[in-house]
């Protein structure tokens, strides 16, 4: 069973919104599958194009792709959301992971965390709105003896106060602003 | 008899040869390095990158770089191998850009080799193949590795190019007779010899099933429809296992040729590679493969001048452990939640898009081209009675060599475990073998000498599952691993099920109980209740299999459970709740390594005086016990 693309009469206009929301290669995969057999099979290598893209899976991303593939979006948001890889919140450009295991947690890590949500204004699972910063929390990271400790991508800093936190925070953000010029 | 196959494949061949002849190793010091993830993040392409250098500065044009596949040697990598011509292959182990440095200026460029730095400290070839009483069907392999014990202790058919071959190079994997099978095959035309041979070679699912493979083609070859497919399972999802992933890295081009010659068998037109997101090289290294073949004519259209068609795509999993059972997988491929179906009917009667289907481990197929050229008779003479060949496993925990090992089916885990694996870390005793991963069970030390098959690994409660084999010694408390496998099904559980969706996580509620000191004995038989319930009602083999960590445990370390529910006391001091930290005065000379090293102080005490832990404030992280040199730190 193949979908047929719409015949509607508004579907100029459905297309031409698409178009705003996803790039040209991901529209042109799923137009070119779009009569062939079997073309809903392609729905997770799509996911995959959009979120290599936009680095995640947003409300209006998975709207676009269930209009122009022709599959309802309960069902778009139910694969996205079966499926471990699929993010579907943004992901700031650096990861905040403050490690909230026990040794660091007695060491004052709740201190640090406070801190972090202060100066970056969000919570555990958010992102910043310049999108350089996302803060969560992590259990053990096996560094104990560096507790408490805070990891940024794949490097882990420690021990923090919250005053050395700030100076953290305030070099990572002069190194973007340095990149940016 | 020349057929349009036979000529195809003549033709073929000689090109190949003349391709590698032109771009040629021959005459010339060739420096070999591996390169797979595994190899990557330990640092090969550092290497790689120094030894470029070298070679230009030196401006000398008899030394090439020949990239190869992993060897499955993970704890001595990166591995880089130095054949300078008329001399026996020199193999050095963890190799980084200093060293690089020192190979280079000693020993390609003043031919002194460095014995300290050779794999596994020798470069005497001891005990070369012909006296390991094992034969190896790859000479190219046992060539370049016949020396050392941690590889003739092996039977490398699966992986017999893994190593040695360069896993982009078509020409390559054509010179060591390459689709020489496919060629036999497509002459023959007949697929019911293929399958006769496979039946012969008493080949079963490499991927934890454990069917018969060619019982498997027969059933769908003999389905009335026929639009029929096939899918390689490349959805290696066990914490701790990857073999998959270093065939399809190493030696890509043999489990293709597999997969043609399967789909060959049972009729098929269309192939599916399902391949985890996570493995981006073994994604792209089967992509390269699948594309130079369809330019050599070895896919696509009128496959060796056959006339027979057959294409292939590769799906991507999106991580969730479940996809890996078929009924999933196949959902998945169709672009749905990956959860499972009630079999029967069985995906070879009804699967993708309800057309017959067979779906093949990674293992299984990079097995098929060996059962051809050598004879389904003499796979089956490598094995036991009742399977034939060998198994690769992940051979990992406290053990002292780890990696990728292969062994005939039927050889003792001792062997396995001792023998190739060098025994347990540090010599500790012991404890059990843990095969199959979250789905198997624990094999408890006193029965080392059970042969790794499929029926005798069952018959005590483990799997032989798709290759995992972790070693544990006594430091393993086996409740808190039992709980770390329940917790990984837990949280992977598709959730369509209740036996499996509410069983996983009541168990695991249990277990968390016992190992937190607040189980009553009541507990372990609620536990073992819900666990066989688990295991006869759950929908697919995830559930199904869920319990057997805890069912083998209770059957083989039931004292253990016992001990943590009575007595609160964790054997293996393992268990945070039932263990505390005490420093013996006498053995404490006051060198305060573990005072500087607490990470919330409660250790006190000054330079030459006897320390003492605060236990009110002590969070149990163990810095003192791994810091102390005398002993000192006592777990009670």
């Amino acid at each position: 069973m193949n979908h047929q693309t719409s015949t509607t009469d508004n579907w100029e206009a459905i297309r031409a919104a698409c178009l705003d929301v996803l790039p040209a290669h991901i529209i042109a995969f799923i137009e070119q599958n779009q009569d062939m057999e079997h073309s809903e099979g392609q729905l997770i290598a799509v996911l995959h194009m959009v979120q290599a893209h936009f680095g995640f899976l947003g409300q209006d991303t998975m709207h676009a792709v269930a209009q122009l593939a022709q599959i309802p979006l309960a069902k778009v948001t139910g694969v996205a959301t079966f499926y471990h890889y699929f993010r579907l919140q943004p992901r700031g450009k650096h990861m905040i992971n403050v490690c909230l295991g026990t040794a660091c947690y007695v060491k004052g890590a709740e201190k640090v965390a406070q801190r972090l949500m202060d100066e970056l204004g969000i919570h555990f699972g958010e992102t910043t709105r310049d999108g350089l910063f996302s803060l969560d929390s992590t259990r053990c990271l096996g560094t104990c003896g560096l507790a408490p400790v805070v990891m940024v991508d794949n490097q882990v800093f420690g021990p923090l106060t919250p005053t050395d936190v700030s100076v953290l925070l305030a070099k990572y953000v002069k190194k973007e602003k340095v990149a940016a010029e | 008899m020349p057929s349009p196959v036979t000529d195809f494949f003549e033709s073929l061949r000689d090109r190949a040869h003349s391709a590698l002849a032109g771009g040629g190793k021959a005459g010339k010091v060739t420096i070999q390095v591996g390169s797979a993830t595994c190899e990557h993040a330990a640092g090969s392409l550092d290497v790689l990158d120094e030894f470029t250098k070298h070679i230009q500065s030196s401006g000398s044009d008899g030394i090439v770089i020949h990239k190869t596949g992993c060897t499955g040697r993970c704890s001595k990598e990166p591995i880089v191998g130095i054949f300078i011509p008329g001399q026996a292959p020199v193999k050095y182990e963890r190799v980084n850009r200093e060293l690089v440095h020192e190979i280079f200026t000693k020993h390609i460029q003043k031919g002194i080799p460095l014995p300290e730095h050779a794999l596994d400290g020798s470069l005497d070839r001891k005990d070369g193949p012909e006296k390991s009483g094992k034969t190896s069907i790859s000479k190219h392999f046992s060539d370049m590795y016949g020396d050392v014990s941690f590889f003739t202790a092996q039977n490398r058919v699966a992986m017999r190019h893994s190593g040695v071959l360069d896993p982009e190079s078509l020409e390559e994997y054509i010179s060591l007779d390459g689709f020489k099978a496919l060629a036999t095959v497509l002459s023959k035309s007949d697929p019911e010899w293929v399958i006769n041979e496979v039946l012969k070679a008493r080949l079963r699912g490499r991927g934890g099933g454990g069917f018969m493979t060619g019982q498997k083609w027969k059933f769908a070859s003999q389905n009335e429809e026929k639009t029929r497919y096939i899918i390689c399972n490349g959805d290696e999802g066990d914490p701790g296992a990857f073999m998959d992933r270093g065939m399809l890295e190493s030696d890509p081009f043999s489990v293709l040729e597999g997969m043609i010659i399967g789909a060959y068998a049972i009729g098929a037109g269309k192939g599916f590679w399902y391949i985890r997101a996570e493995y981006p090289l073994a994604i792209k290294r089967i992509q390269n493969a699948i594309d130079l073949c369809k330019a050599a004519g070895l896919l696509g259209k009128d496959i060796m001048g056959s006339g027979w068609d057959f294409e292939m795509e590769i799906r991507l999993g999106a991580g969730a452990f479940v996809c890996g059972e078929e009924t999933a997988l196949i959902r998945s491929i169709e672009g749905e939640r990956g959860q499972p179906k009630v079999r029967p009917p069985f995906p070879t009667t009804r699967g993708l898009w309800g057309k017959p289907t067979c779906i093949n481990n990674v293992e299984t197929f990079a097995n098929i081209t060996a059962i051809i050229n050598h004879g389904g008779e003499w796979f089956a003479s490598v094995g036991t009675e009742e399977s034939g060949g060998t198994k690769v496993f992940a051979l990992a925990g406290k053990v002292k060599h780890t990696g990728l090992v292969e062994v005939p089916l039927g050889t003792p885990l001792r062997d396995v475990v001792f023998g190739i694996g060098g025994g347990v870390q540090d010599d500790r005793p012991l404890k059990a073998i843990q095969t199959g991963g979250p789905a198997g069970g624990f094999i408890p030390a006193s029965m080392d000498t059970l042969a790794v098959d499929f029926g005798p690994l069952s018959k005590v409660g483990s799997i032989m599952g798709s290759g995992g084999m972790i070693v544990l010694s006594e430091d393993d408390c086996i409740v808190d691993i039992s709980k770390f496998y329940l917790s990984f099904t837990q949280e992977e559980s598709c959730g369509k099920c209740t036996p499996c969706r509410e069983g996983t996580t009541r168990m695991l509620e249990i277990l968390e109980r016992i190992t937190g000191g607040s189980a009553v004995l009541e507990d372990l038989d609620k536990l073992e209740r819900l666990a066989r319930l688990c295991q006869q009602t759950a929908l697919c083999g995830l559930g199904r299999a869920a319990p057997n960590p805890i069912l083998s445990s209770l059957k083989h370390f039931r004292e253990e459970y016992i001990e943590h529910i009575e007595g609160k006391t964790c054997r293996a001091k393992k268990c945070v709740a039932m263990i505390h930290f005490e420093i013996n005065a006498e053995a404490c000379i006051g060198c305060t390594a573990c005072v500087r090293n607490c990470p919330v102080n409660c250790i006190a005490g000054q330079r030459k005086e006897a320390h003492s832990i605060d236990q009110s404030r002590c969070v149990k992280c163990g810095q003192c016990f791994d810091f102390c040199r005398f002993n000192a730190v006592e777990r009670k």
